[in-house]
């Protein structure tokens, strides 16, 4: 054998050696120099379970709770696993067919993978529950979870409590250090919004092992790095949800706004907008699509007029301007003037709805007949106040009254959303008259709560806070205590324990004046139909023009005028005077509470009431419009063939009907379900379907 | 006899350090399994015995292979050379009788199926075969490496069953017979061509990488500067042939480039493959390109792209063990399944994920010292015929170790070959078993002349 080879052995050994080490240099530059595997292996494997804790209860002032939690089922199926299953006897549960059955196992394979589970029936009944539970043993494959949604027991104050929704990019970003994650539900409006930090509680996280098709595998590290999820606090508010149940039903087939408050405290008793809708539309499974028709109404349902809602506040002003001009000093009491239907000092005349002489005798009886003369002439006088130089100067004093007042200004209440109305400022004025040469002679209709004026019922109610209290107020909020209060939500709800006395300045007799007026409005004035037996309330009426129609129908009150109770704002839009729609609203719901019983008259009043269709015409058109548009497809819908699905086979059966009784009609296969469909959009048909109640 | 004395007599000889480290690979290898097959909810003590799990198939397929090593440590030396041609023919026909009696396991057509769900792999046997008939072709008395015959016959020995097993779509078992190069390389093999073979391994791997044109350039400036270097002797001394030299092997390797390596990539290779091997240098495969993926999405199936799962996943798995590692049974990328084929071809990472580095370290060190204690026992025959079958064992053992943990760490294409004693599998195990221990065998009897 050829010796030379002998040292070929070492070469070779070298050549194992350098694999060796290029093997070794490649381990040690993936184990030891690089990180990002560790941290992708984690991504794969780990699996980061949030439990989600009970969100926090909302009680009203009687400890009813008006929004609560509650357990849905959800069946879930695992197809990888759905095999030799009883499917006759689960169909029968859920009142499905084969055909159903197979399409649903399709789906939810070609949704999440034979090997997750998916939503098989979402929401399912409470007797299907019953007896999926029975027979869950012959249904391998198959799951019931747990699935918490909010429940509202009196269906009621949608637009105050608000809704949950889906975190976005935004919101994500706002609340980076919260612990929110893509897919959580946040309070997106109202109580749910503001409170949102008290009513989540606190996330728990469970890290879980998961296999390469996202099975668990059991828990991470033994659940070492586990924590607890600690469920929301309650809230306790002032509201009182029979006044609110009340106030919604008064409002049925009107869009306008009631804003209840007791004065004492500045808690909202009830706080009614409408069109309104049922709470619960926009919880569970068809959350996504009724909250698309809810955006697109044009009656705007989602809108929480009461405090959106800018009306110019018409004759509901007339009591601030009196006591503004009290309090300047500019008019006593007893001062009159002669009105004779109309106001002509400043050329234009503005309309007085009283003739006789004398119902402006004094500021008391001017009041009680609202009289537009009398105030516009005050206005007048408390712009041109010789005690300021000019005008302007006036006209900002009297300005900041009306900022003391709250119109004009923020007021915020603990929802959010508010809009502050508009008392107008000197430039506008500058800018529109080209310069300072405007006079009161100008805007006098700001004397009569027109002009540019603007104000939200939650301003007016809170003025009659104002007025009741003789010169103090609470700002207007929900919450009177939060369970287990922190230091944080003390600071957060201490605002609207802090008295404003910012017109304590007022006299008692200037209030006293104004109280007398405003409760002979409810005697002698203009709603005498607002009257209760044995209380004696202070009200103003309110007829507010507006471009968009028909006049506004107002209402200002509070009661009883010796220990005031309540404080309430009704406006009913494009209804008319003041003293025929609003005046009775607010008069029915201060009887419930300050009596907790209706009478009978009162009674009579709230069905002629809630039956009352006010919807301006123009919207009744657009919801004819969506349902023809609606009948429309439907309409494409049955010539395609693809008539939609029931899960009730009962709906679905042809009719059965005598040709001897119904000549007219002929055998076209109509089914019942189409049919009943057709029925309810048939154009001629004048049952317009309401907004809030589907 | 008595029963001492025969203990005494076998035992003696026997290396037993090898002995050792081929247990301890072994164990580890069944621990890997374990670690690779462990589900929590489905195991209790008696799943190391029942069978139905893949680690106690291989602590049965241990068992066998310790009877088997048994009985060769048992045999007469003296049988292997003479058996050695008749095995070796024996081994061609059982690769040939794949392509009749043939079973189709994951895709490729080399199994023989045995009855009661056990199968053979002839290709995998057959290196035993193949090295033992090399052993005896090179220790023949009147052999003379030197001559360009025998250097042709050796590799026709070599890489007969190699191109069988082509054909058999069992390219990674093919390569394996590569190995038997180190082999004839010590035994007098030019090392011009090892070299060879590396310079057209790194002008592949360069096209791979390399823009075309500029690799084009770059081989013509390398031939220029060749002509420039050599250009006494072409110009004044008239050597024309060298001036031919160097122009045909640039002609060749400009035409490897631009046309040779296209063409088997794009028309030769599938999608996939082509992918792997893009995909280990680090470069991705335009599938578009590929004849085959035409052909299938013209016939209006849809082609996925393939994409490098398998390694991405294993590295993860063994990037994420870290210094020390997961721990035992905590490797989370094993627990979830996440590398396809980890009790086989990827077992490597099993371990690397539970034991980190210093694991790996340790494991490689095991390899490492077997491999230079063959070469160790190479060193030592008084026989041709031991030494060289003992290189092959070395060799075979180096090849498979080197492609399947560079296979793991992303450095070589994914080609499904075992890692030595440690992979799932009876076949293999068994055919490293009968390799080691018939070198053992013969390396008991090293004072002896075996032709």
């Amino acid at each position: 054998m050829p010796i030379y080879n002998q040292s070929r052995n070492r070469i070779i050994q070298v050549i194992f050696a350098l694999v060796f080490l290029l093997i070794i240099f490649q381990l040690l530059n993936l184990q030891i120099f690089s990180s990002e595997y560790k941290l992708q292996a984690e991504n794969n494997a780990i699996y980061r379970k949030v439990i989600y804790p009970d969100r926090g209860i909302i009680y009203d002032r009687h400890g009813k709770a008006i929004l609560e939690n509650t357990i849905m089922y959800d069946l879930m199926v695992t197809p990888s696993e759905a095999r030799g299953i009883d499917t006759a006897t689960l169909c029968n549960i859920l009142g499905i067919d084969t055909a159903e059955y197979k399409k649903r196992i399709i789906s939810a394979i070609i949704k999440n993978s034979r090997y997750k589970p998916s939503v098989f029936e979402p929401l399912i009944s409470d007797e299907a529950y019953a007896r999926l539970n029975e027979d869950m043993y012959k249904f391998p494959g198959f799951s019931i979870t747990e699935r918490p949604v909010r429940a509202y027991p009196f269906h009621a104050a949608a637009n105050v409590l608000g809704y949950l929704g889906e975190v976005d990019k935004n919101f994500l970003k706002n609340h980076a250090s919260e612990g929110y994650d893509q897919g959580d539900y946040a309070g997106m409006t109202g109580l749910e919004r503001s409170y949102e930090k008290v009513l989540m509680g606190q996330r728990g996280v469970k890290r879980y092992i998961r296999d390469n098709k996202n099975r668990i595998q059991g828990p991470y590290n033994n659940g070492l790095y586990d924590t607890a999820a600690i469920a929301g606090r309650n809230l306790y508010t002032s509201l009182d949800i029979d006044l609110q149940v009340l106030a919604e039903k008064l409002l049925q087939n009107k869009i306008g706004s009631v804003v209840a408050i007791n004065p004492k405290t500045g808690g909202i008793l009830a706080m009614a907008t409408a069109p309104s809708y049922d709470p619960t539309m926009l919880t569970g499974s068809q959350r996504r699509k009724n909250f698309g028709r809810l955006v697109l109404d044009t009656a705007r349902p989602l809108l929480n007029r009461a405090l959106k809602g800018q009306y110019p506040p018409g004759s509901t002003y007339k009591p601030l301007s009196a006591l503004i001009a009290l309090d300047e000093g500019i008019i006593t009491p007893s001062y009159g003037y002669p009105c004779a239907g109309a106001y002509y000092a400043c050329g234009r005349p503005v309309k007085c709805t009283e003739h006789w002489i004398g119902h402006s005798k004094d500021l008391r009886t001017a009041i009680a007949w609202s009289c537009n003369s009398y105030f516009c002439n005050i206005f007048r006088m408390i712009v041109d106040n010789p005690k300021y130089k000019n005008p302007r100067l006036g006209y900002l004093a009297w300005k900041q009254y009306m900022n003391a007042f709250g119109y004009g200004t923020d007021l915020h209440p603990d929802i959010p959303g508010e809009y502050d109305g508009n008392i107008p400022d000197t430039s506008g004025y500058n800018r529109d008259f080209g310069g300072p040469r405007w006079n009161s002679c100008n805007i006098v209709t700001l004397g009569i709560g027109q002009d540019r004026m603007l104000a939200t019922p939650l301003q007016m109610a809170n003025a009659m806070c104002i007025i009741a209290n003789k010169g103090y107020y609470y700002t207007p909020h929900f919450v009177d205590s939060i369970e287990n209060e922190t230091i944080a939500d003390t600071q957060f709800v201490g605002r609207y324990r802090f008295k404003h006395v910012a017109l304590g300045h007022i006299s008692d007799s200037a209030f006293k004046i104004v109280q007398l007026g405003m409760n002979d409005v409810s005697v002698i004035g203009t709603a005498r139909g607002a009257q209760i037996d044995g209380i004696d309330i202070c009200a103003k009426t309110g007829t507010a023009q507006n471009p968009h129609g028909k006049d506004h129908s107002l209402f200002v009150a509070f009661a009883p005028m010796q220990d005031p109770k309540i404080a309430i704002c009704v406006v009913v839009e494009n209804a008319g005077f003041g003293a025929t729609w609003a005046a009775p609203i607010a008069s029915i719901i201060m009887e419930k509470y300050l009596k907790d019983s209706l009478s009978a008259k009162s009674q009579a009043n709230v069905d002629r009431i809630s039956k009352a269709d006010l919807i301006p015409a123009v919207i009744k058109h657009w919801y004819f419009k969506q349902d023809s548009i609606k009948q429309a497809k439907q309409a494409q819908i049955i010539n395609a063939d693809a008539a939609p699905v029931f899960q009730n086979n009962l709906e679905t059966k042809p009719i059965q009907f005598d040709p001897e009784a119904e000549p007219n009609r002929k055998d076209n296969n109509d089914t019942n379900a189409i049919k009943t469909k057709q029925d309810m959009q048939l154009p001629d048909n004048k049952n317009i379907r309401k907004p809030n109640k589907q | 006899m008595s029963t001492g004395y025969t203990n005494k007599s076998v035992s003696k000889g026997v290396d037993w350090i090898t002995v050792w480290l081929y247990v301890a690979l072994v164990c580890i290898g069944v621990i890997c399994i374990f670690m690779a097959e462990y589900n929590p909810a489905t195991f209790n003590a008696t799943s190391f015995f029942k069978g139905n799990t893949n680690y106690s198939k291989q602590i049965l397929f241990f068992g066998i292979c310790i009877v088997v090593a048994t009985f060769i440590v048992l045999s007469d030396s003296k049988l292997y050379p003479a058996f050695a041609n008749l095995l070796y023919v024996f081994g061609i026909i059982l690769m040939l009788s794949v392509f009749v009696l043939g079973k189709d396991i994951n895709g490729s057509k080399s199994w023989i199926p045995l009855g009661g769900g056990f199968n053979l792999q002839p290709a995998e046997m057959c290196k035993i075969f193949v090295a033992l008939a090399l052993a005896k072709f090179l220790s023949q008395l009147n052999m003379d490496f030197r001559k360009l015959q025998s250097q042709a016959i050796a590799c026709a020995i070599a890489l007969a069953p190699a191109a069988l097993s082509v054909l058999q779509h069992e390219t990674g078992l093919a390569l394996v017979y590569l190995s038997f190069f180190i082999v004839m390389y010590r035994e007098g093999l030019p090392g011009i061509i090892l070299i060879i073979g590396f310079s057209f391994g790194a002008l592949v791997v360069a096209t791979l990488l390399v823009e075309k044109n500029l690799l084009a350039i770059i081989l013509t400036v390398i031939a220029a500067l060749l002509v420039f270097i050599f250009r006494r002797q072409i110009f004044v001394r008239k050597r024309w042939n060298v001036l031919i030299l160097i122009i045909s092997v640039w002609v060749f390797c400009v035409g490897i480039q631009r046309f040779a390596v296209p063409y088997i990539f794009n028309d030769v290779f599938a999608c996939y493959q082509s992918q792997r091997i893009y995909s280990a240098v680090g470069m991705d495969y335009d599938c578009s390109q590929n004849k085959h993926a035409l052909e299938k999405e013209e016939s209006g199936k849809s082609v996925t792209k393939p994409d490098d799962y398998n390694v991405r996943q294993s590295k993860i798995a063994i990037g994420s063990g870290g210094f020390l590692g997961k721990g035992f049974l905590k490797g989370t990328q094993t627990r979830g399944r996440y590398v396809p084929e980890q009790s086989t071809d990827f077992i490597f990472t099993s371990l690397s994920e539970a034991f980190g580095f210093v694991g790996c370290f340790i494991f490689l060190g095991l390899y490492f010292l077997l491999l230079y204690r063959i070469i160790h026992i190479a060193e030592r025959q008084r026989s041709a015929f031991s030494r060289v079958y003992a290189y092959c064992v070395a060799s075979i053992l180096f090849f498979h170790i080197t492609v399947n943990v560079c296979m793991t760490i992303g450095l070589f294409p994914v080609i499904g070959i075992p890692l030595p004693m440690v992979s799932y599998g009876g076949s293999s195990l068994l055919t490293f078993t009968i390799l080691i221990f018939i070198m053992i065998r013969l390396d008991a009897d090293r004072q002896m002349v075996l032709r």
